[in-house]
């Protein structure tokens, strides 16, 4: 969980929810299973078909933007994106990706170098983004952020410390 | 290095000396707020394993959204959270007809300086008002916040905006909130703290500066923030339900970004369908015709707003073809609006009055429209459908201009009446 590793597949600004699930499915598709061939369908018809498990997304500014749906993180996490690096977030989205236990990672200077199609390391407890064009570090997500991803998410985190009694 | 207001309100929840932008840190809200929506975060509650909730005194629930209740659904709904609320042995729960949560939760002296609200409405930033940090968050989330009674923030950038001069007559907070807006665009605050300074600011009432951080999350802010003052302490003086302690940001503190607006050069400005950042002057809009004006919601359902909508209908009618709802925020609204002799000016003016709550808002009950009719309202959100169809327009404005835009059918200023 801590070292990812995959391919780059990289994007521009404000690409909103409705690109990433369109929002013509929500009410349609409603099994996780079923949303990986929707994935950015709107916005790189590629993806769904080429996407390997561990592939990470960089992307620039305002990612996510749009609506609260969380169908927008459930379709990139069970395609197997390993993480999402990008200038910055939508607000919920960001919220949405965390609590789903898929990293998002703020760090504009990786987003300014790496390049579409390369291969990158990003090592979550070092907060380092590892690339053939450097190094690149973001602050390291703290224990209760870890705490959720190796739960597999919010709702069995808080299962799980309920049942611990906290 | 100097912190902005939210770097060091979430530094003390979190017991760090310092944090910075981008930095996640796990701290324990001071509110829980939720309202109609309490119901369906049980169910998530349940499903998280949670029986009791983590601290019954941090949770305000209001019934608002639809109160009271239109329909056998709703009233379900409301029977599950009161039972929820006894169950629990919650003590801050307001029922329906006490008003909308962020204005109640103000009234009732839980919107405290220095603390954290965390909320489960996207308007829950209102709570800057008092000097507290405000922000929404999902029900998921809401549900975990009562089953640990903590939740992971991630620290904000800071926008500070300063306002300077003085507002001209007949110019309010929620002309300069929406030309503010107009001017940044929906995602010019996004996941940011705003921090409002400035003259212009500190001469505001309460009543208005809370237009300020209310509508502040249509520009994608986290929380907003105002610096209390006097005006904010003598309020809570009598009010407070615990002591406090204010926080203010530093003045060496860092922005990601600081803007400035002339307060002196500002006029009247509408949000026009169906985008709260589509904002024109009320020059360009003049003349639309309206088939419903509506005065109320947490945006703009205070007495001060009640009082100038007042000044409009004084002596005058609502126009023929043109309904008039008002809805105060809040039972203390209702009744001190009643003591000044407001309803009685809306009764004679042919407005209709309702119970205090979020009314048509978003599009619940109360008074939604028709398919193609035109709406202006003090409301804070104009999205397609909010009001219930698709095929409806929706008008933001100031109280003045909605009581104006009533009287005469088509939108206008109290000054185009003469």
């Amino acid at each position: 969980m801590s070292i990812i590793n995959g391919r780059v597949w990289k994007y521009g600004d404000s690409v909103n929810t409705d690109v990433i699930f369109p929002g013509k499915y929500t009410y349609t598709v409603s099994d996780p299973a079923d949303m990986p061939q929707h994935a950015l369908e709107d916005l790189d018809p590629c993806f769904a078909a080429e996407v390997r498990p561990g592939d990470i997304i960089v992307a620039g500014k305002n990612w996510g933007c749009g609506s609260s749906r969380e169908q927008a993180v459930t379709c990139l996490k069970e395609s197997g994106v390993g993480a999402i690096v990008a200038e910055s977030f939508a607000r919920i989205y960001y919220r949405n990706c965390l609590n789903a236990a898929l990293p998002a990672l703020t760090c504009a200077e990786a987003v300014e170098n790496i390049e579409d199609g390369q291969q990158i390391e990003i090592d979550l407890e070092a907060g380092e983004i590892r690339s053939s064009e450097g190094t690149f570090s973001f602050p390291p997500l703290p224990e209760a952020v870890m705490g959720i991803f190796a739960a597999g998410g919010l709702v069995p985190y808080t299962r799980q410390r309920i049942r611990k009694g906290k | 290095m100097g912190q902005t207001f939210a770097e060091k309100v979430l530094a003390k929840k979190a017991g760090v000396e310092a944090t910075s932008p981008g930095e996640i840190v796990e701290i324990s809200p001071d509110v829980a707020l939720s309202h109609d929506n309490t119901a369906p975060i049980r169910g998530i509650f349940e499903e998280m394993g949670g029986v009791r909730v983590h601290d019954p005194e941090m949770h305000a629930i209001f019934l608002d959204h639809a109160a009271p209740a239109p329909t056998t659904q709703h009233a379900e709904n409301h029977r599950i959270i009161r039972e929820f609320v006894r169950d629990q042995g919650i003590p801050h729960f307001f029922d329906v007809g006490r008003g909308i949560c962020h204005q109640v939760l103000v009234e009732e002296g839980l919107a405290l300086p220095g603390e954290v609200v965390l909320g489960s409405d996207s308007h829950t930033p209102h709570a800057g008002v008092m000097g507290a940090f405000g922000a929404g968050i999902g029900r998921s989330e809401m549900a975990s916040v009562w089953a640990l009674g903590s939740l992971w923030l991630r620290i904000p950038e800071s926008l500070q905006i300063i306002v300077h001069g003085e507002l001209p007559p007949g110019v309010t907070a929620k002309d300069l909130a929406l030309h503010v807006i107009g001017d940044l665009g929906a995602d010019g605050a996004l996941y940011m703290s705003v921090e409002w300074h400035g003259d212009a600011i500190r001469r505001l009432g309460l009543s208005e500066r809370a237009v300020l951080p209310n509508i502040s999350a249509e520009m994608g802010a986290k929380n907003s923030y105002l610096p209390p003052d006097e005006l904010v302490f003598d309020y809570l003086e009598r009010r407070a339900q615990r002591a406090y302690e204010a926080v203010f940001p530093d003045p060496d503190a860092e922005y990601a970004r600081k803007v400035e607006y002339e307060a002196d050069t500002l006029e009247a400005m509408v949000a026009c369908p169906h985008t709260v950042d589509h904002v024109k002057p009320l020059s360009e809009v003049a003349g639309t015709r309206v088939d419903q004006a509506f005065i109320g919601t947490c945006s703009n359902g205070r007495l001060e707003d009640l009082a100038s909508a007042a000044e409009v209908l004084a002596d005058r009618q609502v126009a023929n073809g043109t309904r008039l709802i008002v809805i105060p925020a809040s039972s203390e609204v209702f009744k001190q609006a009643l003591g000044a002799g407001y309803i009685d000016v809306f009764l004679q003016a042919g407005a209709l009055l309702q119970s205090p709550g979020c009314g048509p808002c978003m599009g619940n009950h109360m008074g939604v429209p028709a398919v193609g009719e035109a709406t202006i309202s003090t409301a804070n959100r104009n999205f397609k459908g909010r009001m219930g169809t698709k095929e409806s327009e929706i008008y933001l404005a100031n109280p003045s201009v909605v009581a104006a835009s009533a009287v005469a059918g088509e939108i206008c200023s109290a000054n185009d009446l003469n």
